[in-house]
């Protein structure tokens, strides 16, 4: 693992870390479909999962990976929380369109 | 440590008597826990230690920071009977899930290791998307919680990578470990980043300007009861973690640090008053309100010299006159199409006491002397001129007084203008919460010593 790590470099996992990161955080802002900004929370997730498994490795050290378990968990916690919330707007307005959800502005 | 213990077996025992068909009994119960839980909190004030491995660190920050949180819950809690009372079967979902929250909330100040800070931060915010969208027949409640979901998702996602950056670049989650690098050793710069990213994730949190845009829509959307939570339980917890983190993480106050906080303060303070004048709905008032007092909350965060007392002193006194406002807004909005202020038209005449409960909290939050929202400015702002930065003074006083235009338009409409509508009875257990708060409000107004030394 560690000869693999200094092969590629702990600063291309990092790149790619970041770039996952920024793409699911233009998901969620530039996508008006709920499923899809759910799915772009959980890139955002993955990818600091990523970079904490690298860093793991690279510190030759497991609580980065021990970290990863607590963050899926709430991530898997998280998501069952928001897919409730799109069913009970689902059933309100019959579209899970966020651009519907305009009531509330002053 | 056992009170996080203590309050995670208390949720669970909510759920446990509701299968044993005892639902009277679920409020009663939850609030002699909780009344037992700080009991036991306040007895560990000399006995303090590090847990587990260093995951929990309790000190006098954070047991007198947990006992202001539960005596918020227990006084949320014994409005809820009645305030869910159209809903007798849901209750103990309602009760379980903020005792839940509460135990994130204690994760959150005693925490010695990130890991547990980032638990307790989703314990936190999961409770509370639940709460925000409990309402679930309503278009309003479903689309505050959506709101909540996606903003408070996409912050745990930044405070994430944050902690992943502070990892990388420490080696460690724990926090000692991570004072020691940073104060000690030559560190990587991506560690600024990382901090940087926790403390924006936080500001969310707390809905300080420029992340303040989700708040006032999700106040006006929940419940009233969850606006309640949100404004003054989830809102001290959040400033609360985010002195703790700023504390240890910020490697020395440099300029650049201040200068952030400096401009967060003030453009809070400003936007949220400013913004606060044009409101007719209560709800989205005091959210703006409340992001006006997060930014006088985060300017703890320049002063060196005694500000955990004085955070917990704004904190204490912010919250206890939210409440007594929230006591009465129940019992105002129950059953109302809007919630605008027109609703407490007349209210100074058919309910005297009520109204000047009302009146002085209002008064309190603007910092009027005598009540406590007075004394939590003034002992701020002195600490604060002392660090030199004058205008940041200035600008709280006049926000502070653009305040008292808005807090004055519920003032009005309760004593000037005539009710249309019937005199019903007020709820017992909202008079006797709201009366209690103002009591309490006097108290820590008139002896500030009785908060303001318990963090040496």
């Amino acid at each position: 693992m560690q000869n693999i790590l200094e092969q590629i470099g702990i600063e291309n996992y990092i790149y790619l870390s970041v770039l996952l990161f920024c793409i699911g955080a233009f998901g969620v802002l530039y996508r008006r479909n709920a499923i899809i900004m759910f799915m772009s929370i959980e890139i955002m997730l993955n990818a600091v999962n990523l970079l904490l498994v690298a860093f793991s490795t690279y510190h030759q050290d497991a609580q980065g990976q021990v970290f990863v378990f607590f963050s899926m968990a709430v991530a898997a916690a998280e998501v069952a929380v928001g897919l409730s919330i799109l069913v009970s707007i689902f059933r309100n307005t019959g579209s899970i369109d966020i651009d519907n959800l305009k009531n509330l502005k002053g | 440590m056992n009170t996080l213990i203590a309050i995670s077996g208390l949720g669970v025992l909510c759920l446990l008597v509701e299968m044993f068909n005892a639902r009277k009994a679920i409020v009663p119960i939850t609030i002699l826990g909780l009344l037992a839980i700080l009991g036991y909190n306040i007895s560990v004030y000399n006995t303090l230690g590090t847990f587990y491995n260093n995951m929990m660190l309790v000190d006098r920050f954070s047991v007198a920071f947990s006992s202001l949180f539960i005596v918020i819950t227990t006084v949320l809690i014994t409005m809820s009977h009645e305030f869910y009372k159209d809903r007798p079967t849901k209750i103990s979902d309602f009760v379980a899930i903020k005792v839940f929250m509460l135990a994130g909330g204690v994760a959150m100040v005693s925490f010695g290791n990130l890991a547990m800070f980032f638990l307790g931060i989703e314990v936190l915010s999961i409770s509370l998307y639940i709460l925000a969208a409990s309402n679930r027949l309503s278009l309003k409640s479903n689309e505050a919680g959506m709101k909540y979901f996606l903003m408070g998702s996409f912050a745990s996602g930044i405070i994430l990578f944050g902690i992943a950056l502070i990892y990388g670049a420490t080696g460690s989650f724990d926090l000692t470990t991570i004072y020691q690098v940073t104060h000690t050793a030559s560190y990587p710069q991506w560690y600024i980043i990382g901090t940087i990213m926790v403390v924006i994730g936080m500001l969310f949190k707390i809905a300080a300007v420029p992340f303040h845009f989700w708040a006032p829509d999700v106040y006006e959307g929940a419940p009233a009861l969850t606006t309640a939570t949100m404004s003054t339980l989830a809102k001290v917890i959040a400033v609360a973690t985010l002195y703790k983190l700023a504390i240890i993480l910020v490697p020395g106050q440099t300029y650049a640090f201040q200068m952030i906080i400096v401009v967060v303060a003030m453009a809070s303070m400003l936007l949220g008053n400013i913004m606060a004048l044009r409101q007719n709905n209560v709800k989205r008032m005091l959210a703006f309100s409340g992001i006006s007092h997060a930014g006088f909350m985060v300017m703890t965060l320049l002063i060196s010299n005694n500000s955990a007392n004085i955070l917990l002193y704004y904190a204490t006194s912010y919250a206890v006159a939210g409440l007594a406002i929230f006591a009465v807004i129940f019992y105002v909005m129950k059953d109302k199409e809007n919630e605008t202020i027109d609703n407490f038209n007349g209210f100074g005449k058919t309910h005297p006491l009520l109204a000047a409960v009302v009146t002085t909290s209002l008064l309190s939050m603007a910092g009027i002397p005598i009540l406590s929202g007075f004394f939590a400015k003034f002992f701020l702002l002195s600490q604060v001129i002392q660090t030199g930065w004058i205008v940041l003074v200035i600008v709280a006083i006049i926000s502070s007084i653009i305040s008292v235009g808005y807090y004055f338009k519920i003032i009005l409409a309760m004593y000037t203008k005539d009710s249309e509508q019937e005199l019903t009875s007020i709820p017992l257990v909202y008079k006797i919460v709201a009366i209690l708060l103002l009591v309490a409000n006097i108290a820590i107004g008139l002896m500030p010593n009785l908060v303001l030394n318990l963090i040496s």
